[in-house]
């Protein structure tokens, strides 16, 4: 077997075996297969959740039929291993849009349901798992089990990180739009304050949120750009969503050519380009959602090593609290680090018992994989995290400790009831030590 | 050229990842499509997509290729179906293990019946039927191994390159009619069957082979190799002397 890397590249590996999952007629005995057993579908997981070292991966990407779509109501129901930019193609020329999209297209509806995905607009919209109406997993006992949100079933299987069985299909609650646009504001922002003070206006946007530029020191500390938009009509059709990018990065690039001068650099040019602070447009949809999709396998310019994406939400506190806190821990250690995402997270309860997003303050950022000093640092931010009650997000995660894991997620003895014994990932050996 | 947004197709195994491909592609113009397969499950599943994709119609029949007297009635039915036929796409076909095949005379004569006679008895009716209609085009997806034999596979081979012969007179024949018959050669494409199989830059996704014959068949091409580069490579391969060939380990 060829080893699997996740998103991040980091860490590697080895599925004993991978079971194309192609008919949702002709459901495998999973039983039968030794071992365990963890759905897969794009591996745009960033860490270990999506992979399973030793076990079977049970490949989706050949489950990816359409199979109603109500378009008075905008109901859709798919099989799991469909791509959110399937449906994009399909749905925005009919004027629907997905209630919630993350940062790429190129994930799995099975993906988006197992990590209880969310995106600029959670304050609005909540979870992805939210907009699921209807799912059917398939079980190690052969079982198959239709669910809604009222059963606990459900609640266990979104942001259940592919461990409660495997999703065969599900029905997706679609939004109106206007148009295939999204009219949007950038704004330049001296520190963290500012930004606070643009974020009560979130209420305003339908999507919002901030690039901060982690290796600004003192008085630049949290400077950024932020953006908001609302969907709107545009002129002209959009580019399918389905068309690859026009660049990739065709080999790993050295390790260390992102490092703290180059990185810095680029988080310099990025905060200074487009002069003027204030700028209004109307931008087709896949630039605003999805900038890094304009250029394939982007994650090998952090060399062999990998990088590792650390994503944490944390209460919201006046003058910035733990998020102040972690942006001056960033900024000292002098690890090299991308531009970072912040975000408020709106009040909106997950409906999965291992969901990520919870009230608050919500950041992500990139390290270049550096072994120990990384996550050495990392460890250091978990434990800011775990005081302030936040939580860092499974589906970034490769290095996290049981004990944090636990702290992070309550909801995880009621979620060990409905696991499937047979399910397991590298992830979930690594923190639920037995 | 812009796809006919009316257009009526036929697509024989379209079930297989190729086809499916193709038949997304023509649902997407609004087509009227018309799948046959083995599997009535599986036929239902790609139909279902195919109407949220946009096709106007979308009818099914189940059909085992190896009966000969159910071939020429599904081609009846389609034919009444749709009222006619601008397209008939034949997918279906079997990579026999050549192992089993060199140690049983029933294994071959059962992949030559799959690949080559079963294909026959539906492009027999078919051509009768386009001929009659003086338009039309009927597609076949053969491959680059029926261009030369070789040890690996030489039993599919054979039979891939008969039908290239068979496609070649037939093209001959309804060229004045006005029909095209259009040879599909792809090479090696990533389909579930070769799942976890590392995979060397020769593989193609079945999307974007899929995409490439509908494209051919709209363009009415009379052979063509998908991805493009297999054409030098088989020209290569093709012009290498016999007395060269036998010795290479192929």
């Amino acid at each position: 077997m060829r080893p699997y890397r996740s998103w991040g590249r980091y860490p590697e590996a080895t599925p004993s075996g991978v079971v194309p999952i192609v008919w949702r007629s002709e459901p495998p005995e999973l039983g039968r297969l030794p071992g365990t057993v963890l759905p897969y579908a794009c591996g745009r997981s960033y860490g270990d959740s999506c992979l399973n070292d030793g076990g079977f991966l049970l490949d989706v990407s050949r489950l990816d039929r359409l199979m109603e779509f109500d378009e008075e109501r905008g109901v859709l129901q798919c099989e799991a291993g469909v791509t959110l930019a399937e449906i994009l193609a399909l749905t925005v020329p009919r004027g629907w849009f997905l209630p919630v999209v993350p940062g790429t297209r190129w994930v799995s509806v099975g993906g988006a349901i197992a990590n209880d995905i969310h995106g600029k607009n959670h304050h609005r919209a909540g979870t992805f798992g939210g907009h699921v109406t209807r799912l059917e997993l398939l079980r190690s006992s052969g079982e198959r089990i239709a669910c809604s949100p009222a059963d606990e079933l459900f609640r266990a299987t979104v942001g259940g990180l592919g461990l409660t069985g495997l999703i065969l299909w599900a029905e997706i609650r679609l939004k109106r739009v206007p148009g295939s646009g999204i009219a949007m504001e950038r704004i330049r922002f001296a520190d963290l304050e500012a930004f606070f003070d643009l974020a009560t206006e979130d209420h305003a946007f339908e999507y919002t949120v901030a690039w901060v530029d982690c290796l600004a020191r003192g008085r630049r500390l949290g400077r950024g750009i932020y953006l908001r938009g609302d969907h709107a009509a545009i002129e002209g059709q959009a580019p399918s969503p389905l068309r690859p990018a026009h660049l990739r990065v065709p080999a790993d690039a050295p390790a260390g050519l992102l490092n703290r001068l180059t990185l810095g650099l680029l988080n310099e040019a990025y905060y200074r380009a487009r002069l003027g602070s204030r700028r209004r447009v109307t931008v087709p949809y896949a630039p605003f959602f999805f900038p890094l999709d304009g250029v394939d396998d982007w994650t090998r310019l952090y060399g062999r090593h990998g990088f590792l994406q650390y994503q944490c939400v944390v209460p919201d506190a006046s003058g910035g609290g733990p998020i102040r806190t972690i942006f001056e821990r960033i900024s000292r250690s002098g690890e090299p680090a991308s531009l970072a995402v912040l975000k408020r997270f709106g009040d909106a309860p997950s409906p999965g018992l291992l969901s990520f997003p919870r009230e608050g303050m919500t950041l992500a950022v990139d390290f270049a994989f550096r072994g120990s000093r990384t996550l050495g640092l990392l460890d250091d931010l978990d434990a800011v995290v775990r005081e302030s009650g936040g939580a860092v997000y499974p589906a970034k995660d490769a290095r996290m400790r049981p004990e944090s894991f636990r702290a992070f997620f309550p909801g995880l003895d009621r979620f060990t009831v409905q696991r499937d014994p047979k399910f397991s990932s590298s992830f979930w050996r690594r923190v639920h030590a037995s | 050229m812009p796809p006919d947004s009316s257009a009526r197709v036929l697509i024989i195994g379209a079930t297989s990842a190729i086809a499916t491909e193709t038949a997304r592609t023509y649902a997407a113009y609004g087509a009227r499509l018309f799948l046959t397969g083995r599997n009535g499950g599986r036929l239902e599943a790609v139909a279902a997509d195919l109407r949220v994709r946009g096709a106007r119609t979308v009818d099914t029949a189940v059909l085992d290729v190896t009966d000969h007297r159910r071939c020429q009635e599904v081609v009846e039915v389609a034919w009444a179906a749709l009222g006619g036929l601008d397209v008939a796409l034949v997918a279906h076909g079997v990579l026999p293990d050549q192992a089993r095949c060199q140690a049983s005379v029933a294994d071959t004569v059962a992949a030559l019946e799959l690949n080559f006679s079963s294909v026959v008895a539906l492009l027999t009716p078919l051509a009768n039927r386009f001929e009659a209609a003086r338009h039309g085009c009927i597609a076949v997806i053969t491959s680059v191994a029926g261009d030369r034999g070789r040890q690996s596979n030489y039993v599919y081979g054979a039979a891939k390159g008969g039908l290239d012969r068979f496609l070649q007179g037939l093209r001959n024949r309804l060229h004045p009619a006005g029909v095209a018959v259009v040879t599909l050669k792809p090479g090696f494409v990533d389909t579930p069957m070769t799942a976890g199989v590392a995979k060397s830059p020769l593989f193609a996704s079945s999307r974007r082979v899929g995409r490439a014959i509908h494209r051919a068949i709209e363009a009415r091409r009379n052979v063509v190799y998908i991805p493009w580069f297999w054409r030098p490579i088989m020209f290569l391969i093709t012009s290498m002397p016999e007395a060269v060939f036998k010795r290479l380990r192929l």
